[in-house]
C-alpha cells in the first residue's frame, strides 16, 4: 500500500512539474494571477514547428518567442481573446487547439454528432426489428403429427445407447 | 435487402480507405499562409552589424520584390545560399533579407564567408517581424507585389527548379500586370 501511494505521488510530482514549469523561470512573470492565464492561454496555442504540442509545452525556439510575446500583451492588459486572435490573425486558425466553428470546420464539429445519431437510428432499426418479428404460429394437424412421430423416434433411439453414439 | 446489410463494412472500410489515401498524398506539414494578397506587416529594422542600412516595410513598395527569411543558425540556408546568389546576379527584382533571431554580428559574419546576395537586410534579433509574417521556420521567401501585397510564400529552401518554374515567371507575371508596356 505504501508503495502505491508513493508512487503515485512520484507519478503526481512528475505531471505537476510539466503543468507548472512549462515556461522558463526567467519567461515567468511576476503576477501569479497573470502568469497562470499566459499558461492557460499558451496551452490553447499550438506550436507551429511542433504541430502537436502547445506552445506552452514546445521547446522550439519559436514557441519560446510566442510565450513571450503572450506574457508581453497580458502585461500590456490584452484579453486573452484579443491575444488569441493575435496570433491566430498571423498563423490561421490552424494555431488555435480547439478549432473555431467555421466552414472548413463544420464537417469537424458535426461528425461525431451525426455518427451518434446515425448509429442511434441503425441500432434501434436493428433492436426493433429482432424484438417485432412475427410471431410463432401454431402448429397445423399435420406438422404435429410429424413431431410427435420424430419425438418418438428419438425416445427409441436414445434407450438404445449404440444407435445414439452414432 | 438484409443482404446488403452485410457488406456495409466492407464499404466503410472503402470510404475510409479512400479518405486516408487522399491524407497520404497531402504535405501535413503545409500550412497556408494568413497574408497571401493581404499587405505586408509594416516593420521597421535596424542594419546588422557592419551594415548602415536595415530594412522597412517601405522598402517593399514600388516594385516586385522578394523577403527571405535566414539565419546563420540554418542550415537549409546554407543549402539555398548558392541559388539566393544566383537570382541577385540575375536581378530580376530585389532580393531582400531578414536576419531571423541571429547573435550580433552572427548574420553578418555569416554572408561575409558564402558572400551577399541581398539588397538590404533587417536584423530581427527577436523575431517579431517574423511573427508578423506568420514564419515558422528558415528559410522562408515571399513574393511581394509592387503595392506591397504578400502574393506567394514559399517554405524551405528555394531549389534552382523552383526559381525557375514557381518563383522567376510569378515575378515576371507580376512585373507584367504593373508595367504592361
Amino acid at each position: 500500500m505504501r508503495t502505491i501511494l508513493l508512487s503515485l505521488s512520484l507519478v503526481t510530482c512528475l505531471f505537476w512539474n510539466a503543468a507548472v514549469h512549462a515556461a522558463d523561470p526567467d519567461e515567468r512573470l511576476a503576477d501569479p494571477l497573470l502568469e497562470a492565464r499566459a499558461q492557460e492561454i499558451g496551452a490553447q496555442l499550438r506550436c507551429v514547428v511542433c504541430k502537436s504540442q502547445s506552445i506552452e509545452a514546445s521547446d522550439a525556439p519559436l514557441a519560446r518567442d510566442l510565450r513571450i510575446l503572450v506574457r508581453e500583451r497580458l502585461s500590456a492588459g490584452e484579453s486573452d481573446a484579443a491575444i488569441l486572435d493575435y496570433v491566430a490573425e498571423r498563423y490561421g486558425a490552424y494555431v488555435l487547439l480547439k478549432p473555431p466553428v467555421q466552414g472548413n470546420t463544420l464537417v469537424l464539429w458535426l461528425a461525431p454528432a451525426a455518427l451518434l445519431l446515425l448509429c442511434g437510428i441503425a441500432a434501434t432499426l436493428v433492436l426493433r426489428g429482432r424484438t417485432t418479428s412475427p410471431a410463432v404460429a401454431p402448429l397445423s394437424a399435420d406438422e404435429a403429427a410429424a413431431l410427435a412421430a420424430l419425438e418418438k423416434t428419438a425416445a427409441d433411439t436414445d434407450t438404445n445407447g449404440a444407435d445414439a453414439a452414432r | 435487402m438484409r443482404r446488403l446489410l452485410y457488406f456495409a463494412p466492407l464499404a466503410l472500410f472503402l470510404i475510409a480507405g479512400v479518405y486516408f489515401a487522399i491524407g497520404l498524398t497531402r504535405n501535413p506539414t503545409y500550412m497556408p499562409s494568413m497574408l497571401i494578397d493581404a499587405p505586408a506587416p509594416t516593420f521597421e529594422l535596424s542594419p546588422i552589424e557592419g551594415y548602415t542600412e536595415g530594412l522597412s516595410s517601405a522598402d517593399l513598395q514600388g516594385g516586385v520584390s522578394l523577403l527571405n527569411v535566414f539565419g546563420s543558425w540554418c542550415v537549409s540556408c546554407e543549402i539555398e545560399h548558392p541559388v539566393l546568389l544566383s537570382i541577385a546576379a540575375e536581378g530580376v527584382a530585389p532580393l531582400y533579407g531578414l536576419d531571423w533571431k541571429d547573435k550580433p554580428g552572427a548574420g553578418a559574419q555569416w554572408l561575409q564567408r558564402r558572400g551577399d546576395p541581398y539588397a538590404k537586410i533587417g536584423d530581427d534579433a527577436d523575431g517579431r517581424v517574423a511573427i508578423d509574417f506568420g514564419v515558422t521556420g528558415a528559410p522562408e521567401t515571399f513574393v511581394i507585389d509592387a503595392e506591397g501585397r504578400v502574393r506567394h510564400k514559399h517554405v524551405g529552401p528555394i531549389t534552382p527548379e523552383i526559381w525557375a518554374t514557381v518563383l522567376k515567371p510569378m515575378i515576371e507575371d507580376l512585373q507584367n500586370a504593373d508595367d504592361p508596356s
